[in-house]
């Protein structure tokens, strides 16, 4: 019976949507599909985030909750998981929408607030507890005195076009997706384009890619088509290895479905008949929906042999990487697809030429990839006018750090660094003050308070001589140490290098033992002597600038970024570090010098019992003294005392 | 599953099989050891050298057994920033061994991660694939004495 329904609903779909060229006009047919949408309802939807931030924040429990609720109470609802809205700080979300009542969202749903909540809501009760807000609907009556979600702060100065559907439908079910006009812009696009002209359709666009190149997905697909060969390929980049950004892993969690249609499409596009996505095997949760997603599909005949009578064969195939930072520059994914190291090769020639075995392959991000779809389906046209004049459409960042709202957010190209901050993030949490924005390690960029203004923009960030990256955006205040941060990407980028060229391999190595002679203690260690030390940061910049010009790839040549970018705007904080053996930010350990302060000691002996190495002098009810010549700066007096009486210097 | 059936689903033997088959051996086995590499080897007609040059190369494989509670430390741009190292020495402190390593009695192994990809709840630590966000000394150190007192429990329940 329920198959015989999902196979009614199957050939309804395909015959009167994805075959249909006049489907926006039947309002009848609109109104069918707005309930296999879940945008009307017969009966009453909970829809829980259980997308991997969701989870973390304890949605695995709601769920259980919500679950034992339905059940006791024999409750007629449907339960749906869906991915992540964006706002990971105010997961777990809960969502209820009632038949003919628009949809409301509750942020931090413990499982204790399951009961409260439902009971109240199913009942058509507005609980007594903070709501997040409620989805804007014209067929359906509004909850009185409930804010609007697009009215909440963190969504009103985004623009959602790569998020629309995300954290709102299921994400492994393709009903929905094709419900909301998924998939009608490949079976258009393969039944009225000819691959060259959705290459040009994409280069009207203006579509740069947003791996951190920015170079144009069009020319780049154009030049894949046009190399002669017998056989092409098509390279999904879901790699997403830069520290502080998961947008990406966000997104295919949330709608996997878009991004298949966009490589079906870009496999379309460039001639090829097989489509990987390479991505990192720790992305449990998004390989999972992703082959769920590709399962339905092949059932729906959307991949494979000769889709829907048109010739077009394409198969893709999903590939777990085995976590290399470096797998996301391009030639070094096709290396590791092939079963080899993933070593980056010298361009020219591009992959776009000459890839995967040989053969002409186009690489594009996920970003860049779920941009496509809405091209097909809106015109280069609609995409050209959101943005700046030489960066458009929209960007993803992942929001993160010391600013009050966190998550996934999508902005215009355009909009100024302060808003995003300011506006969207809600300002700093706390009351110390802003000191930079860093954006990922692979662009080593940061965004400072006289910088602040520029619009995110591919050229204005190259004028101040910024790179976008990849999407990173970690806001840090004044207790992060700039250069113990620099010493931790380097640390970082030392230990990714993957050996193949000497600039990055010896380079990042030097490079660390420099930043660590400079954040660590004088020892007995020869390097960290204070001439080596000068000597170390005095070829800094030098050093810097040859692994710079002369490394291979992508990862090699932004390794020594953050340290470039350290001297050039937090130059007063590293010499500090260098000359007075001091650590502003009270971060780099073995700076710190304790003492205590004789008149708030009461003699507790706290510090003294916990010293692990009996630097600590003095008797009960009398003040402590600390001994310098054995203190290790570990902090752990500072920690534990309770009367504030141990200073930092 | 023993080697033999990880074997069967790659009927094509090819080069591109490699890391999918790495991968499937040391999901089921908990690490790649010398003779599954060796069988590999000859199963695919590669030389041995070949395979640890790539197996060596990722950052996913193991030679060696991991604890009972696997820990991973995420060390990611925002987890550092909100204090992961503190977290890590005190780990390193707590469980005598350091990141890399497994301790004596086989219970905890200590990995430390690029980014584990929930940066709006650093810091944040994994251990058996659950996650503990927004960490703080003493909770990090609540865990641990609950893992070894659970461990404890289950020792004495057995015996």
């Amino acid at each position: 019976m329920k198959s015989d329904l999902e196979n009614g609903t199957k050939e309804f779909l395909i015959q009167q949507v994805l075959l249909n060229p006049g489907r926006a006009a039947s309002a009848k047919l609109q109104k069918e599909l707005s309930y296999i949408a879940r945008e009307r309802v017969h009966r009453p939807v909970i829809y829980l985030g259980t997308a991997t931030c969701g989870m973390v924040a304890g949605a695995g429990n709601t769920l259980e909750a919500i679950r034992a609720y339905i059940g006791e109470n024999g409750l007629n609802a449907e339960l749906v998981e869906v991915g992540c809205i964006g706002l990971c700080s105010a997961e777990p979300i809960m969502d209820i929408q009632l038949p003919g009542r628009s949809r409301l969202s509750f942020s931090h749903v413990t499982p204790d607030k399951v009961q409260v909540l439902l009971d109240e809501v199913i009942n058509n009760h507005l609980p007594d507890v903070p709501v997040l807000g409620q989805y804007r609907s014209q067929i359906h009556q509004e909850w009185e005195g409930v804010p609007k979600m697009e009215d909440h702060p963190f969504f009103k100065n985004q623009q959602r076009m790569l998020l629309e559907h995300c954290g709102m439908i299921n994400p492994v079910d393709i009903t929905t997706y094709i419900a909301r006009g998924g998939y009608c812009a490949f079976v258009d696009t393969i039944t009225h384009h000819t691959p060259a002209q959705v290459c040009q359709l994409v280069d009207q666009s203006g579509l740069a890619g947003r791996g951190g190149g920015g170079y144009p997905a069009g020319k780049k697909w154009a030049i894949t088509l046009g190399t002669v060969s017998d056989q092409r390929y098509f390279v999904c980049n879901a790699v997403e290895s830069d520290p502080g950004s998961y947008m990406n892993r966000a997104i295919i969690e949330s709608n996997p479905h878009r991004l298949l249609e966009a490589v079906l499409i870009a496999s379309y596009a460039t001639g090829a008949t097989k489509a990987f996505v390479f991505i990192r095997k720790e992305f449990r949760l998004a390989i999972r929906r992703l082959r769920e997603a590709l399962e339905q599909t092949r059932e729906y005949g959307l991949t494979g042999h000769h889709i829907f009578d048109s010739g077009v064969n394409i198969d893709i195939v999903i590939k777990e990487g085995a976590r290399a930072f470096v797998c996301g520059e391009e030639t070094a994914l096709n290396n590791s697809i092939e079963g080899k190291r993933a070593m980056p090769a010298s361009k020219p020639p591009f992959p776009a030429v000459r890839g995967l075995w040989n053969k002409p392959t186009s690489v594009n991000n996920v970003e860049t990839l779920f941009n496509v779809p809405l091209i097909l389906q809106n015109g280069p046209d609609w995409f050209a006018s959101t943005g700046t004049e030489r960066s458009k459409g929209t960007k993803l960042f992942t929001l993160s750090g010391k600013v009050r709202r966190s998550g996934t957010v999508e902005v215009p190209m355009g909009i100024s660094f302060r808003d995003i901050i300011d506006r969207i993030g809600g300002g700093m949490n706390s009351d110390k003050a802003f000191k930079a924005i860093i954006l990922g390690i692979n662009s080593g960029s940061y965004i400072v308070e006289e910088t602040l203004d520029t619009q995110v923009d591919f050229e204005a960030l190259k004028n101040i001589g910024s790179a976008l990256g990849s999407g990173a955006f970690v806001v840090v205040d004044e207790d992060t140490c700039m250069v113990d941060l620099a010493r931790h990407f380097t640390a970082f980028f030392k230990k990714e290098s993957c050996g193949k060229c000497i600039p990055c391999r010896e380079g990042t190595a030097r490079m660390l033992e420099i930043m660590e002679s400079v954040t660590r203690r004088p020892g007995g260690g020869e390097s960290l002597q204070p001439l080596e030390r000068f000597k170390g940061v005095m070829q800094l910049r030098g050093l810097a600038s040859v692994i710079k010009d002369t490394s291979l790839c992508s990862l090699g040549r932004s390794s020594p970024n953050a340290i470039l970018n350290t001297l050039k705007h937090f130059k007063p904080e590293f010499d500090m570090h260098i000359f007075e053996r001091k650590c502003p930010a009270n971060v780099c350990r073995d700076l710190r010098v304790f003492s205590i302060d004789v008149d708030l000691c009461t003699g507790c002996t706290a510090c003294y019992k916990k010293c692990p190495v009996d630097a600590i002098i003095g008797s009960p009810r009398n003040p402590h003294f600390i001994v310098q010549d054995k203190c290790i700066g570990c902090g752990t007096c500072y920690d534990v005392c309770k009367f504030n009486a141990v200073l930092i210097q | 599953m023993t080697l033999e059936s990880i074997f069967a689903k790659f009927p094509n033997r090819m080069r591109e099989d490699l890391i999918p088959l790495l991968q499937m051996i040391q999901d089921e086995f908990g690490f790649l050891s010398e003779v599954t590499i060796r069988e590999l080897g000859s199963f695919l007609n590669i030389s041995v050298n070949k395979i640890y040059g790539v197996a060596t190369f990722y950052d996913n494989f193991r030679f060696g057994p991991v604890g009972r509670y696997h820990i991973r430390l995420c060390h990611g741009t925002a987890c550092h920033v909100a204090g992961a190292s503190t977290i890590l020495n005190e780990l390193e402190k707590l469980l005598r061994i350091r990141s890399g390593e497994t301790d004596k009695e086989g219970l905890f192994s200590l990995e430390v991660v690029s980014c584990l990809g929930a940066c709006g709840l650093a810091p944040l630590v994994e251990i058996n694939q659950e996650y503990h966000p927004a960490l703080s000394l003493e909770a990090m150190k609540d865990i641990i004495q609950r893992l070894r007192n659970n461990e404890k429990l289950n020792y004495e329940v057995g015996s």
